[in-house]
């Protein structure tokens, strides 16, 4: 525990946290007065999900020193696939599975395309948010996707009296547990810390024999059924396969890990303090809309905290 | 340049050096590796600043503040590594910084006619002023850098290196270039290693040697033989621990070995207990054999065994077969230096499950064994000063246990105490049976703490002598292909 406090990691948490609870102190004082009432930390849970599921295999990818501009594409053509699966009379059970599949299949093929072609991810996955957004659209011929009610719809909603045991959502569960599950496999697992590895030094790694090419393909990989999962929770929430959903889903993702920390260059970077930025982000958006602000304000603030929270950064590293 | 004198924190880089050009003049300076020839012509660039002394150009005194300001004076440095901008024209190139424009817009027409006079000065008239300079070989390249020092009027002009990356046609392209900035009465400095260069084009040469000048002689009084002892002339100090080692079997074999450039047809056996030295000038193909063997850069042909494995692999299976590396670039290559000490260190051999308090406790052991000066092993790597990352990066090898160590310049940038105590370890090692094969551009640490030497020059490995059966003078002459 003294080593862990001694890692500079843990004070980039605190910052994080005290930004918050300014952010929180704020809304407490400006907004109604429910803004703090635990039905609305629920509220939030829940629409925190989607982006916090995404932002799991973004931190991955992005610690390996890559990007991933395809989530939002990926995540509708999930829906997309979900309700297809569904309105043809299949068990929820495979529709899921076949839906969150779906998203590893595209984070298989970005990866795929960066380490065979060798083409920057940047670039990779901007035609992939083409191609992807652009195929769920084709599969549901630019309308959006009814299908029959199922558990699935659950997975999002407020536990009710008969279920009140679960708590949160189930959503919001799946999204600690793997969250946990993640943040243990980067620091605890030869499989993490080679990602962090490619991300902070490749050739360092490519001479240390880690298996550079598998690392990254890996890390697509597990990118995209997170994806894929954020692509259920987003059914779920909607309930139907809707080709347009969660436009620019990739960009509130990359600022959430941004924000939690991690240095586009590779290397750096935590579960935790991604979740903190997604976590940050939701509550300025409920709070705004709680205090009936318009949108605009809402972006501001949000792209405010960007520049601020890197510049903090920036500083803290110049100082060491 | 009169009594320059520099020093670095405890070292004296260069102690009163005198050097002096005459207008017209192709003046050689040489000098081995750590000699005080980059810091000289760094200070004369405006790079750094001398501690002390003065320069005087044209009879003006002369203390550039900024590389800038040298370069608006007339100095003009060409360095190996080229300093263009493949994505721009040789026009854009050429007139960079000082371009010709109407009203903000660049006049293309004079820029042309301004280049291509430019070259033409120098002899050159069937080139594409337009096309993008990645599309130039190389050597063509040189020559409209060259073309640069022209069109500013530079006064002069220093080419470091200019040769190693050229081939023979195009080296006496570039002897015709110099010979014309001679004629124009533009003086130049000439850094080579290559001695019969220096002989073919250079009329005045000054020698240095460990920051200070020892010689300075008209060209053609003196011959190859007296240059290297110049060159050379200093005893191997006693930092060098040297057991009595008994070499056993060989462990690394390597036969009729291609790489893709370089090295061409080398064979080399390594035993167990023994250091073997690889000596030779940068860009020689030393490393690039040394990567060959281990993976690193692809091989066109030939055999590797090593122990009872035949063949070609990758870095990962020469890990496992017994054989680590440590590279010549740490910053780039060796270490992640965003990771902790104990990353670095236990990176080629990580349980599928990393257990933090087994991985600190092995990282605490050797950050000890090698005195290895950190808080904590949990603290990034980059913190460290170099002698102290490089202990880690060799601590690597020594935590995967490996039997065969390639080691890529032990001992670049880091300071006295830590060599030493590197030289030390590579001493216990070899008698632990390790066996080590070195690389390295210091010939006293090769002559102290090899068994064996072996020179490579132009992607050619020479056969491997005893130290005893050579010396400095003899490597020096191999080396720069005398």
């Amino acid at each position: 525990m003294k080593n862990f406090l001694k890692s500079s990691g843990i004070y980039n948490l605190l910052g994080l946290v005290v930004a918050w609870m300014g952010i929180f102190a704020f809304f407490w004082w400006k907004a109604p007065p429910n803004f703090h009432s635990l039905d609305n930390f629920k509220t939030m849970a829940r629409q925190d999900t989607i982006v916090a599921i995404a932002t799991l295999g973004m931190t991955c990818i992005i610690i390996c020193g890559g990007i991933d501009l395809s989530v939002g594409s990926v995540v509708a053509f999930v829906t997309v696939i979900i309700a297809a699966l569904l309105q043809a009379h299949m068990s929820p059970w495979v529709s899921l599975l076949l839906g969150v599949g779906a998203g590893g299949a595209w984070g298989l093929f970005n990866g795929i395309l960066i380490t065979r072609l060798k083409v920057v991810p940047f670039i990779v996955t901007l035609g992939t948010y083409l191609l992807v957004r652009g195929a769920a659209k084709g599969l549901a011929h630019n309308r959006t996707i009814d299908s029959p009610a199922s558990w699935l719809n659950d997975l999002t909603s407020q536990p009710t009296d008969h279920d009140a045991w679960r708590i949160l959502p189930t959503g919001v569960w799946i999204t600690i547990i793997g969250a946990i599950a993640v943040a243990l496999m980067l620091k605890r697992t030869r499989f993490g810390r080679h990602i962090v590895a490619v991300g902070s030094n490749e050739q360092a790694a490519r001479l240390c024999g880690v298996p550079v090419e598998r690392v990254k393909l890996g890390v697509y990989c597990l990118a995209g059924l997170l994806v894929g999962l954020a692509g259920l929770m987003q059914y779920s929430r909607l309930t139907l396969g809707d080709p347009t959903a969660a436009d620019g889903l990739e960009l509130k993702v990359i600022a959430a890990v941004v924000i939690g920390g991690a240095s586009l260059n590779g290397g750096q970077g935590s579960i935790f303090g991604s979740l903190l930025g997604a976590w940050i982000m939701t509550t300025i958006s409920t709070g705004c809309s709680q205090m009936g602000l318009d949108n605009w304000v809402e972006q501001m603030v949000t792209g405010g905290i960007i520049v601020i929270s890197v510049a903090i950064d920036r500083l803290r590293v110049r100082k060491d | 340049m009169k009594s320059i004198s520099k020093r670095f924190g405890a070292t004296i880089a260069l102690d009163n050096v005198e050097l002096n050009i005459e207008r017209g003049e192709v003046h050689a300076l040489v000098g081995e590796n750590g000699s005080g020839k980059s810091t000289l012509m760094r200070i004369l660039s405006g790079a750094i600043r001398a501690d002390s002394g003065s320069i005087t150009l044209n009879g003006q005194p002369y203390s550039p503040k900024n590389p800038m300001e040298a370069r608006k004076l007339g100095i003009a440095m060409i360095y190996q590594e080229l300093s263009l901008c493949p994505h721009l024209s040789t026009a854009e190139n050429v007139l960079l910084g000082m371009e010709f424009q109407n009203f903000g817009i660049i006049d293309r027409k004079e820029s042309r006619k301004r280049t291509q006079e430019a070259l033409k000065l120098l002899g050159i008239t069937d080139l594409d002023v337009d096309a993008p300079v990645s599309e130039l070989p190389i050597a063509t390249r040189q020559l409209v850098e060259i073309a640069r020092a022209v069109a500013l009027k530079s006064d002069v002009v220093v080419l470091d290196e200019p040769t190693s990356s050229l081939t023979q046609a195009d080296v006496e392209k570039l002897f015709g270039v110099v010979n014309t900035l001679r004629e124009k009465g533009t003086a130049v400095i000439y850094i080579s290693h290559f001695l019969d260069e220096i002989k073919r084009i250079c009329d005045h040469m000054t020698v240095l040697r460990d920051g200070v000048n020892v010689g300075a002689a008209k060209v053609s009084d003196v011959d190859t033989d007296t240059i290297v002892s110049m060159m050379v002339g200093r005893k191997i100090d006693t930092i060098y621990p040297r057991s009595v080692r008994t070499p056993t079997d060989v462990v690394v074999e390597i036969t009729g070995l291609h790489g893709m450039t370089k090295p061409e047809n080398a064979n080399l056996k390594l035993r167990k207990g023994e250091v073997v030295g690889i000596a030779g000038l940068n860009g020689s193909g030393r490393t690039e054999l040394v990567r060959c063997l281990f993976g690193l850069d692809a091989v066109k042909s030939g055999k590797i065994r090593v122990g009872k494995f035949e063949g070609f692999a990758k870095p990962a299976t020469r890990w496992s077969e017994g054989v680590g590396m440590l590279s010549e670039d740490r910053k780039l290559e060796g270490l992640a230096l965003t990771m902790t000490i104990a990353d670095n260190l236990t990176l080629t051999k990580l349980p599928s499950i990393v257990s933090n308090a087994k991985q600190l406790e092995d990282a605490e052991l050797w950050v000890k064994n090698l005195g290895v000066k950190c808080r904590t092993p949990l603290q990034p790597i980059g913190d460290l000063s170099g002698g102290n990352q490089q202990k880690v990066a060799i601590a690597r090898l020594l935590y995967h246990d490996v039997d065969v160590l390639l080691l890529d310049e032990p001992t670049r940038g880091i300071d006295v105490g830590s060599k030493e105590s590197i030289y030390q370890l590579i001493d216990q090692l070899a008698l632990q049976g390790k066996a080590i094969l070195m690389v390295s551009s210091y010939l006293p640490e090769l002559l102290g703490t090899c068994d064996r030497i072996a020179v490579m020059h132009k992607g050619i490995l020479g056969e491997t002598r005893a130290v005893a059966d050579t010396d400095a003078e003899q490597i020096i002459r191999e080396a720069a292909g005398a």
